[in-house]
């Protein structure tokens, strides 16, 4: 609509353009308080030092943060890993395998996977899952549990934006690849894979960005140990668990040091933002 | 693509380098159709596709099923009228969940009163005020995007500065529910905008060539057509404050008293789980009644959402 707006409409519009730039400026008032808390910290100790400190014990004045990141990336990259082909095959078998009334009733629960919060995976994990694993290799809090529990938890996205984006290919292609005699399994990788590769890689990005940011369910999962580990079954702790967990009782800079940790979280997320919008652009114009 | 196709494949196949050009090759240029061997497949190899998609959705289903029938399992012999009105007694151990019940439909109230003039403005801007390509609308848009992304806990570490110290809130529902507020505008703008879009534009050419102002049109006409995208935002936006835990624990605190105020600490129902799993040995009982409560409680908001989007997209 290009009308030019009344008169009368002119506080409506600048109501409107208020509100907007609130809801706009959320983000920016979030990281501005960010490194404002991190400041002191970051002045004091420097940057280097969360890398080469020889551990974590903030009150003592060491601040090693690369346990909780290995911690946080082992967590995500195995359960990108896991969910990212599970997911797309259930999209997959949503879209070319099962009958129509069978693939509605499994977006659907899909969805009502998507929906159960994480408080609540964590729960099961903690009293179903855990003592499974503990049964096969104590302690059980591990960083298997905690990829376990991830990968249930970001498959709906990664399944849900896979079957939109199967949803997207032209029908012209699917009636090629049938005229062509191609298999089904052979149409699905050669034509629908390929078609919707930028849905896909947006999917992971998404589910990348959930794996990374969840709190709660690897909270309760993972043992919280802070190590950098050795197998799957040792104990991890997370940057998110470790803010959850120490952020109660934090003073000056040990309080600062968790608010860095905040902005390393942030500033994994911009770039994960960056790359999607890197590849919607590919889409676009290559 | 049934099974009758599979009596001709090999036939087909051998005529395919010649009808390349069909349209569906450009759709694989990078792959040059590695999935078309000259030799015809013998048939277990390719039934094997099938079997394993077939079972990667058994096996999400079955887990689903164990997830759910779990908590339904252990937590339904717990729920009873009792629980859903009565205090938690020994740090909640025994006893109900009722402060807890009025403490979460308190946050979710702060919530949504400060996120839905918010949002919906903020959508109604997007949708129908703003040429897409304005620097303005475009930052709007890039900046909303980024907070969707933003991890709970830095909702959290956010809330505790900004709501909790800075403007003095200390932890309060007040705090919680705005920090959830800034959590689920993306949501809820995302719906509300689509909900407007899907508004036809005969409704704008109308009012606009009977002299109609903006404003008017805008109430009477745009804001009522997009009620059920409005709906979904709310329900989504609803169903994801509900779900969420870390955010609130710097914020709302833990306290379990029945709370008095906006300004007294409340602990939501995702905050009574957490604490009764992780902090409490013997609360597991209860934290499967809790967990069922709330299960419940969102499996029902998020179908409502599902159906009303779905009516709404047949209606359109």
């Amino acid at each position: 609509m290009s009308l030019k707006p009344q008169s009368a409409d002119w506080l409506l519009l600048w109501t409107l353009r208020c509100l907007g730039a609130i809801a706009g400026a959320i983000v920016i008032a979030i990281v501005i308080f960010l490194v404002l808390e991190a400041l002191p910290v970051l002045q004091q100790v420097g940057i280097g030092r969360f890398v080469t400190d020889p551990s974590w014990h903030p009150a003592e004045g060491f601040y090693n943060l690369m346990p909780m990141l290995w911690g946080t990336l082992l967590a995500m990259g195995g359960s990108v890993l896991i969910a990212t082909p599970l997911g797309i095959l259930s999209a997959i078998f949503c879209q070319y395998y099962a009958p129509k009334w069978l693939a509605n009733l499994y977006r659907r629960l899909i969805e009502l996977l998507a929906g159960i919060p994480s408080v609540v995976y964590g729960f099961w994990g903690l009293v179903v899952l855990v003592p499974l694993i503990n049964r096969l290799h104590p302690p059980g809090t591990s960083l298997l549990a905690g990829i376990a529990i991830l990968t249930i938890m970001i498959l709906p996205t990664i399944a849900l934006t896979a079957d939109a984006s199967f949803t997207k290919i032209p029908s012209s292609y699917l009636l090629g690849a049938a005229s062509l005699g191609l298999s089904r399994w052979g149409t699905i990788c050669g034509i629908v894979l390929p078609a919707a590769k930028s849905g896909l890689f947006t999917g992971v990005i998404l589910e990348t960005g959930r794996a990374i940011g969840e709190t709660m369910a690897v909270l309760m999962v993972c043992g919280n140990v802070v190590q950098t580990p050795h197998s799957l079954f040792d104990p991890i702790r997370t940057l998110t668990a470790n803010i959850a967990l120490e952020m109660a009782y934090a003073l000056g800079n040990h309080r600062s040091a968790l608010f860095v940790s905040g902005l390393v979280l942030m500033g994994a997320i911009a770039l994960l933002v960056v790359i999607a919008e890197a590849i919607s652009q590919e889409e676009i114009y290559g | 693509m049934a099974k009758k196709k599979g009596v001709q494949k090999s036939e087909v196949r051998s005529q395919k380098s010649e009808v390349n050009f069909l349209p569906c090759s450009p759709a694989s240029p990078a792959s040059p159709s590695p999935h078309l061997p000259i030799s015809p497949s013998p048939p277990p190899l390719s039934l094997l596709p099938t079997i394993t998609v077939w079972a990667i959705a058994l096996l999400v289903t079955a887990t689903f099923a164990w997830i759910v029938g779990d908590i339904i399992w252990h937590g339904a012999g717990t729920i009873s009228w009792e629980f859903l009105t009565t205090a938690p007694k020994n740090s909640g151990r025994e006893g109900g969940i009722a402060p807890i019940l009025v403490a979460t439909g308190l946050i979710l109230g702060v919530c949504l009163a400060v996120s839905l003039p918010l949002g919906i403005g903020t959508a109604i801007l997007l949708a129908e005020f703003t040429p897409t390509d304005s620097w303005f609308g475009r930052l709007v848009r890039r900046s909303l995007d980024v907070l969707a992304g933003v991890p709970s806990i830095v909702f959290g570490l956010f809330g505790n500065v900004f709501f909790a110290r800075t403007l003095g809130l200390g932890f309060s529902i007040l705090s919680g529910g705005l920090t959830l507020a800034c959590m689920v505008l993306p949501i809820l703008i995302r719906s509300a905008e689509e909900g407007l879009r899907a508004v036809p534009n005969d409704y704008r050419l109308a009012a606009a060539s009977l002299g109609l102002s903006r404003t008017t049109t805008l109430w009477q006409l745009l804001l009522p057509a997009a009620v059920p995208g409005l709906l979904v935002g709310l329900v989504l936006g609803i169903g994801r404050a509900m779900a969420e835990t870390a955010a609130l624990i710097f914020t709302s605190g833990y306290v379990d008293r029945m709370p008095q105020s906006l300004f007294d600490s409340g602990r939501a129902l995702s905050i009574h789980i957490f604490d009764l799993s992780m902090n409490v040995s013997g609360g597991d009982t209860n934290a499967y009644g809790s967990a069922l409560v709330l299960v419940v409680l969102l499996l029902l908001i998020n179908g409502t959402a599902a159906q009303i989007a779905d009516r709404w997209l047949h209606k359109f």
